[in-house]
Order: structure tokens, then sequence, then C-alpha cells
């Protein structure tokens, strides 16, 4: 750890925040500042990389090393910081449109590289800079400016890319809950590697209640799944339903009925490699509980280690330093 | 001995390997103009292939060739014509009869030159060369039936008949060795290294170019031979170098000039791919080649890493530079230094890309959404590449810049000997880093007065913290905003800053004062020289004027223009750089001639319409 301790505050720009009046994306901010506190990095030595949309100005209101850069190309130019200086912390701050629809493909590429960046995607399933057009997380049949007739088609789920992708860590939180947001950034940020954590970001103008179904005080108990790391995937209001196995699916069970005990109750294993049950917990809904919380973090090489490590492998061999050794190793001939 | 007495002596010489694509003439061409190198001519090469990777066997669209040149005297070209060819089978012939020198040579594969040859080859007689018009009177044929003498070369090598034969193109070689009097041990070197862990492979192909050489002093001595003298070049020390590695090495010496690491973001494309390849494999030099996922990740991290600190480069050809389009506008706006390489192939879309063209000058200028100025220069050798990298990098870095580094595939595949450069006399690079004594009142638009150029922080650096971004910035404040008169204010910075950049002065060949002035730009330069510099040993009135810089222009482009009643602008293109000038100076009376074949110039052709042009007055 550093010596040195940042507050939140030391995170914060001297720019006024201008989202809409009750968005989500003010939640965000919040839980970032205190979540880079919390993690002990320097603000110099933090860079925050978005791409294009509402959340993608968060870097503005960061007091650290920023860019806003254009739609969809932010994980290509995170990778790009990582590995133009990988002392530096790297955040990656998108939307379900500029991460999945335009930047779907470096998102991918970036999580199957595993390159150590933070990936913060604000999930509110639909376009608000351009006012009102679907996502690819909208729901089919969603009802927008751009779909007046409903949405014919899938949505992506993020949790589902991530792990198809080969990711390495996934994390779902709400933006209104500055706790857990938090404490999960953090979590990325220690991770090394490509990580992702999806918010269930609200839309206040264009799509307000989205997530609500969900995380409405009075039903969150019942309709979510905070999953802790080796401890049993428990939840509802009096802590009385858990996950179990039914065959190769998942289902909920109530504690005490048809003699269910605790031990009948799945302990979360984050840390294995094998991802079958984490695009499981990851794809919840309907019938089964939204998982929050860290839903896999397998620690694997990361590619900004094993790019620096062949370039020192390379160099423990090869005692050739500047153009001028190069080429007189080759093949020349002299004129007198 | 009788041979002595039929040996030529030219100043220079052009030949032409030429087979099927897996016929291995890269390889031999490659050999030969390096044993040339080193026995001391000038050379300049032109390798010709295919797109297809292996197009039928024997087909004329599955012709690959390697044109190298020799010379006693400077060259700037890789020749139009050839003095021998070297035609392993009948489609090799037919696409090279018309580029034959009449009273050349051409040796050919008699083996391959079967009726069912002939027949893939589209020929409907017995005799090839009379269907293409080519008699004894204009071209000797040594005919030599290599895949026999091949197979008996090797009949105690242990390799099969298929094996054998693959060593078919270093009987070719010794062949020409022999032709233009070429010592084979600097070849046998060069093998040895190539198959260092093939020990077999390595003694047949040595056994065969031996016999090659053999069968040509023995059995066909009545055929005159060449001799190109040794160049007396400046001394040091040289080595072969074609353009896209020349391009890579730019890069490395700037960095290494500039105490920066280098990074580069690509993806493979036809004919960049190499630049990518080079420094991929510079491990040991710390460079940071990432092949992306597509065009636009190549250059979106190569934008990181510029924000980072790098020196950072993207390469590509036409197509991905289309795509990285966007992603320049942000680096224009950003200002940050980058550098693009567009090595120009045949367009549009996928077009020609195996071929050469420089149709990609105007989206270089103008292809990018807004007021979006960028530097834009081009490289005019293979050689010339480094140089013109090495200024790339060093205008980018100098002046937070994006700068489009306009190259070919003519150059990129050509070859030149090289004097190995000393990086000691290459100019210094010196970005505008912030001072310490700036920190607190530091932004990050804040200008140099002089030169309009920005403050580069880097991240890491405490105090300094700092947003760049897309959206219109302050001018002063460099927080976003969307103030009209700001805005203006920010599209001028940005225009003057790209307008003060000092580029060498243009530089005439010739006559200061005379009737025509030839203008062209970048890889076409061996070519327009060689023209002009013919005519005006003739004593025409006649200059050339060549362009490497475009954007900015040398600013004393338009005097050297108003001394000149005619002004002909030559590209490999429909007239981009004419409409540009055009639009500079709409006084100057400007023609074209313009080429849009995927081939590079021919001096004749260009000394034919220059002539034409004198004549017209």
């Amino acid at each position: 750890m550093n010596t040195e301790q940042y507050t939140p505050q030391d995170f914060k720009s001297d720019q006024y925040v201008r989202w809409c009046p009750g968005c989500g994306d003010y939640a965000v901010l919040n839980s970032l500042h205190k979540a880079m506190s919390m993690l002990g990095i320097k603000p110099h030595e933090t860079a925050v990389i978005s791409g294009i949309g509402c959340s993608s100005r968060l870097p503005y209101y960061m007091n650290t090393y920023g860019f806003h850069t254009i739609h969809g190309r932010a994980a290509a130019i995170a990778t790009g910081v990582k590995l133009g200086n990988p002392c530096l912390s790297v955040w990656q701050i998108t939307g379900d449109g500029d991460c999945l629809a335009i930047g779907g493909n470096h998102f991918i590429h970036t999580i199957r590289r595993n390159i150590d960046i933070n990936i913060i995607l604000l999930n509110n399933k639909i376009y608000g800079l351009t006012k009102g057009q679907y996502s690819p997380t909208s729901d089919k049949g969603f009802v927008s400016k751009s779909s007046p007739y409903g949405t014919v088609e899938e949505p992506f789920r993020p949790g589902e890319l991530t792990v198809g992708a080969r990711g390495n860590f996934f994390a779902r939180t709400i933006d209104v809950d500055l706790k857990m947001s938090a404490e999960l950034f953090a979590e990325a940020g220690r991770h090394k590697g490509a990580s992702v954590v999806e918010v269930l970001q609200n839309c206040v103008i264009y799509n307000d209640s989205i997530h609500k179904p969900i995380i409405e005080k009075d039903v969150r108990a019942e309709r979510t799944i905070f999953l802790e790391h080796g401890k049993p995937m428990i939840f509802g209001k009096n802590s009385d339903k858990g996950l179990a196995l039914d065959g190769f699916n998942l289902k909920t069970v109530r504690l005490g009925e048809n003699g269910i005990t605790e031990k009948d109750i799945l302990v979360h294993d984050a840390q294995t490699q094998d991802n079958t049950l984490h695009y499981k917990l990851a794809t919840m809904g309907g019938e089964l509980p939204v998982a929050l919380g860290v839903i896999r973090k397998f620690d694997a090489p990361t590619y900004d280690e094993e790019f620096v490590r062949q370039i020192n492998e390379v160099q423990a061999e090869n005692p050739v330093r500047t153009l001028r050794e190069l080429l007189l190793k080759g093949e020349t001939w002299e004129i007198k | 001995m009788t041979e002595q007495a039929k040996i030529i002596e030219l100043e220079d010489a052009v030949i032409r390997f030429s087979g099927d694509s897996g016929d291995g003439m890269q390889l031999v061409g490659n050999i030969f103009s390096n044993l040339s190198a080193v026995f001391g001519n000038e050379i300049s090469t032109f390798p010709d292939y295919p797109a297809e990777i292996r197009a039928p066997q024997g087909s004329l669209s599955g012709v690959s060739g390697f044109q190298v040149r020799l010379g006693s005297r400077a060259i700037f070209t890789s020749g139009d014509k050839a003095d021998v060819l070297i035609a392993m089978n009948p489609a090799a012939l037919k696409v090279n009869a018309g580029f034959l020198k009449k009273n050349s040579i051409v040796i050919i594969n008699s083996d391959s030159f079967q009726e069912a040859d002939l027949k893939k080859a589209e020929f409907a007689t017995a005799n090839p060369f009379e269907e293409l018009g080519l008699n004894s009177l204009f071209v000797q044929v040594v005919s030599a039936p290599i895949d026999t003498l091949v197979k008996e070369s090797l009949a105690d090598s242990g390799l099969d008949n298929k094996a054998r034969l693959r060593s078919k193109n270093m009987f070719a070689l010794g062949l020409t060795c022999w032709l233009l009097n070429r010592p084979l041990e600097y070849a046998f070197e060069m093998l040895k290294n190539k198959f260092k862990k093939k020990e077999q492979i390595l003694h047949a192909n040595i056994k065969v170019l031996t016999d090659g050489y053999n069968y040509g002093h023995n059995v066909h001595a009545s055929v005159s031979t060449f001799r190109v003298e040794a160049a007396s070049l400046e001394k040091g020390l040289y080595t072969d170098v074609q353009g896209n590695r020349a391009t890579a090495l730019g890069l490395i010496a700037a960095a290494e000039k500039a105490g920066l690491e280098l990074f580069l973001g690509s993806y493979p494309i036809t004919p960049a791919t190499e630049i990518l390849q080079e420094l991929s494999a510079r491990k040991e030099l710390g460079v940071k080649a990432v092949q992306a996922e597509d065009e636009i990740a190549g250059i979106c991290s190569a934008i990181g890493a510029s924000f980072a600190g790098n020196l950072a480069a993207t390469s590509t050809s036409g197509p991905g530079l289309a795509l990285k389009s966007e992603a320049i506008g942000l680096a224009v706006m950003a200002e940050l230094p980058l550098v693009v390489i567009d090595v120009q192939r045949g367009g549009p879309s996928t077009g020609l890309p195996t071929k050469t063209e420089q149709s990609d000058l105007l989206q270089a200028l103008y292809g990018r959404n807004g007021e979006s100025p960028a530097v834009v220069m081009a490289a005019t050798s293979p050689s010339n590449c480094f140089d013109a990298a090495y200024m790339a990098s060093k205008i980018a870095l100098e002046h937070l810049t994006p700068v489009i580094l306009l190259t070919d595939g003519f150059l990129a595949n050509g070859s030149s000997a090289w004097k190995l450069p000393d990086l000691e006399a290459y100019p210094e690079i010196n970005p505008p880093y912030v001072s310490p004594e700036m920190k607190g009142r530091w932004k990050s638009y804040l200008r140099d007065e002089e030169t309009s150029v920005r403050y580069w922080a880097i991240p890491g650096t405490e105090g300094f913290a700092h947003r760049l971004g897309g959206l219109e910035k302050d001018f002063t404040t460099s927080a976003i905003s969307t103030d009209p008169a700001n805005h203006q204010r920010m599209v001028e910075a940005r225009q003057s800053k790209i307008d003060k950049i000092a580029v060498p002065y243009l530089k005439l060949t010739g006559h200061i004062y005379a009737e025509l002035l030839v203008t062209g730009w970048g890889g076409t330069y061996g070519h327009l020289y060689s023209a002009v510099h013919q005519l005006v040993s003739e004593g025409k009135e006649i200059s050339l004027a060549h362009f490497s810089y475009i954007n900015p222009l040398p600013s004393n482009t338009f005097s050297v223009f108003s001394h000149f009643k005619k002004i002909v602008v030559c590209e490999l293109n429909n007239g981009q750089f004419a409409t540009y000038l055009r639009s500079k100076a709409p006084e100057f009376n400007i023609v074209q001639y313009n080429k849009i074949q995927g081939q590079p110039f021919t001096v004749n052709e260009l000394v034919e319409h220059f002539t034409k042009l004198l004549e017209e007055k």
C-alpha cells in the first residue's frame, strides 16, 4: 500500500458536473471517487478513458489523467495507454451502446487478451445522449423512438458476453448502492487483468425505472442475490432462500422446505477457472434472482505482463539495443 | 579462352526473374541483387507478385516476377525493360514479352515449355516466341532443360524428385550469374545463412547453383555475356533495404533519438504488413508492437500509447486509412503526436492490393470530418522511407500532431543499397514537454505563442493531471466549450499550428528558368528524375521539382513555379496533387500526366511525353 493516503475528494475535478438531475451517473461517479481512494492509487498515476455517451463524460469529473475519446473505441485506446505505461491504473468508463454496439469488437478482444483495464459498464438499456433509441441491451419488444412497434431482436447480456469472451472478472452492482459499487470497483481495481463491472443504472429521462422490478426496496431482497466468494448462495428478506443445482440447471430452494438445509445450498466459488457456473449465475433473471457482487474472479496471466515479459526475455538473450548495433548484425558490405 | 572476347560492358543492366508464384523467383531475385550489391553495383529492385498466394500452376495470373537493376553509376529506378529475362514457364514469357529490350537474352526452362504448359499460358501454337513476335533478331534464347538437369544434378542427394525440383530456381540463378559474370561465393554465404539448420537442402542448392553456372559456361559459350562494373559509391558500410523495413527502422531511429519508447498498433494489410512484422520482431530494442483486432483498434491503441508518452505509430494501406479517419480526427483534436503510415495500393475498395498507386493523397489531406488539418508527407525511394519516417516522427513529436506518411507498394517492396545511417548526423527531436515551473498555471491547451503548439504532459507526472477529448475546448481555460467564437478561434489555432511547420525548401533539378517544370511527389521520384536528367543532358529546357512535403507545402513552392511557362504534374492517380496545387495557386498553367495501371511510370514514356510537351510550346 502507498504511504500517502488520498481521499475521495482528491479524485474530484473542479468541473461542474452536467448530467440530468436524478441521473444514475452521479452515484457511479461518487462510488468511483470512493473506490480509488480505497485502492490507495495516486490521481496522477491513474488514467480514466471513455468513449461517447452520457457516461463517457465522466473523465472530465475526475482529477486524474483522463481522455474522452470517440464512440466505441475506449477499450482500444485504454489498451494503448496501459501498454504505453504499464504502471498506470487504467479505467474505462462506458455505456451499453458505446461498449456493446459500436465498441463490441474492442470489448470482446480486450477481455480475451486479459489486459489489466477496469471496465465500468453503465447499463441503462437505452441511448440517452441521442435522446432515446433502443440499445443492444434493451429487452426484446422494447418500445423506443427507433423501435415504435417494439424491437424484434434479442439483447446482449453483458455477463454472458464477458464470460463468452473468456473474461476472468465480472461483477454486477446497482447505481444507487454506493457502498456496493465502491467495493466492487475497488475489487475490480485490485484484480489483475481485464475486469468488467456492470452497473444497473437508471436513465431518469428516457428509460426511467427500467431496473425497478429488480432493485426497488421492497422487492430487491427477493429479486437479487449478493454473491460472495466462499459463502453459501442465500438470499431473501429473511435469508430463507438459496440456490441449488437441479441437474445442470440452477433452481431456487427454500430453507426448511422439503428437508432443505444450508448444506444443500451452493457455495460461491468465484475463483475457479471453470466458468460454467459463473455463466449460469451471470445470466440469472426471471424465476431466478439477478446476481450482484463478484460473480467471477479468476487470476490468469495478463496481456500487459506477458507483453513486458517477452521483451525482457528477448533482451536477456540478445544484447542489441541500438539501431546501429542492429544494422551491423545484419548483412552489410563495405565500399572502400 | 574464347568466351572472354564476348563480354559486353554495360553501364547498367536489368534482369527480370519470372515464374510461377511457387517457383522461388523472389528468393533468387533477392540473392542476385544482394550479391551484386556486395560486388559494388548500385542496385534497385522491384518485385511484381500476383494477388493470389498460389494461382493455378502455369497460368498467366500466377506469374511472379522480381526485377533487379544493376548500375556502374547512380540509378534511380528498377528500369523499364529487361536485358535478361529468366522465364521458368510459357506464362512468364508471355506476361513479360512486352518488357524486353532489343537484343535481350531470354533464359527458358525448356522442360516446362511442353504442349500442356503452352496451353495453360493460352498459346495457340507450338512456337511461343514466334507467336509473341520475338524473333531471333530481337532476342537470344538460352534454352536449358532445367528440370532434367536438376534431377540429374541431385541424383545422389537422397532427395526425392519433388524435393529435387525445388532447387530449380538455383539453376536459373547459376545461369544468371554466369551470364552477368558474377562470382558465386557470396550466394553460397547467403544460402548457408538461410538454410543453417537444413544441411541437405543447403548442399542441394549449392550443387544446383554451381551446376547451373557451369552449364552456362560449358554449353552456351557462344552467347555474349554482360559485365556491369562496380559503381563509385560513397565510402562506408552498406546494406540492402526494402522500403517497408526502412520505414520501420526510421521509426526506431526517431524513438532512439527522442529517448522515447516506440509503440506500433497495426493490423495486417497488403502491402504494409512488413512494417508490423519488422517491429514485432524488434523486442531486443524494446519496441512495443500490437497486432490489434482491426484497423481502428490499431490506430486507437497507438493514440492511447501516445497519450501515455510513447512515440506511437500505426501502419496501413488505403482501405485501412479510411477506417482510421475518425481516430485521426481525434488525434488532431486532442493534439497528440501520431505517425500514420499509408503504404498506398491500387484502389478504390480492395482494388489492386499488390500493385502500386498514389491515389490516397486526397484521402490523407481531407478524408476526415470537420476542419481537421494534419501533416501529409511522402517518401521518394525505398531507402528514403527511413528518412521520411524519421522526419514524420520528428514533426509529430515536436508539433503534437498526426502526420500521415504516404509510401506505396512500389517503394514498400522495392529495395536499394543503403549506406548505414549515422544517427549523430540526424536532427535532434525535442517534444514540447511541460516544465516543472508551469505547475499550477498550466492548462492542457495552453499554446506556445510562436508555434501554436500546446505542451505535452505525460500521465504519471505529478501536478499535471488533465483531461483531453474530442469535444471542443476553451482556448484559455481548456474546459469544454460550445462558445461560437471560441470554436472558430480553436479551428484557426489548429490550422495555424500546421501552417507554421517549417519544412525543407523545394529543390530544383535542371534549370531555374525553363520552358517546362516537371513535378510529382513521393515514389515516382526515381522515374521522374531519370527522365528529366536525360532530357537536360540532351540540352532541353526542362527541370524537376519533386515534393516530399505536401501539407504544409515548402514555402518556396510557388516562387519556384513562377519561373516556368508550363508545369506538368505527373502522378499515379487521376490528378489529385494537380487538383491540390490548383486549389492553392490557381494562377499557374498546370497540366497533368496520369497513369493508373497499378504499375510505376517508365522512364521512356515520361521522356516521350515531356518531349511532346516541349515541342507544343
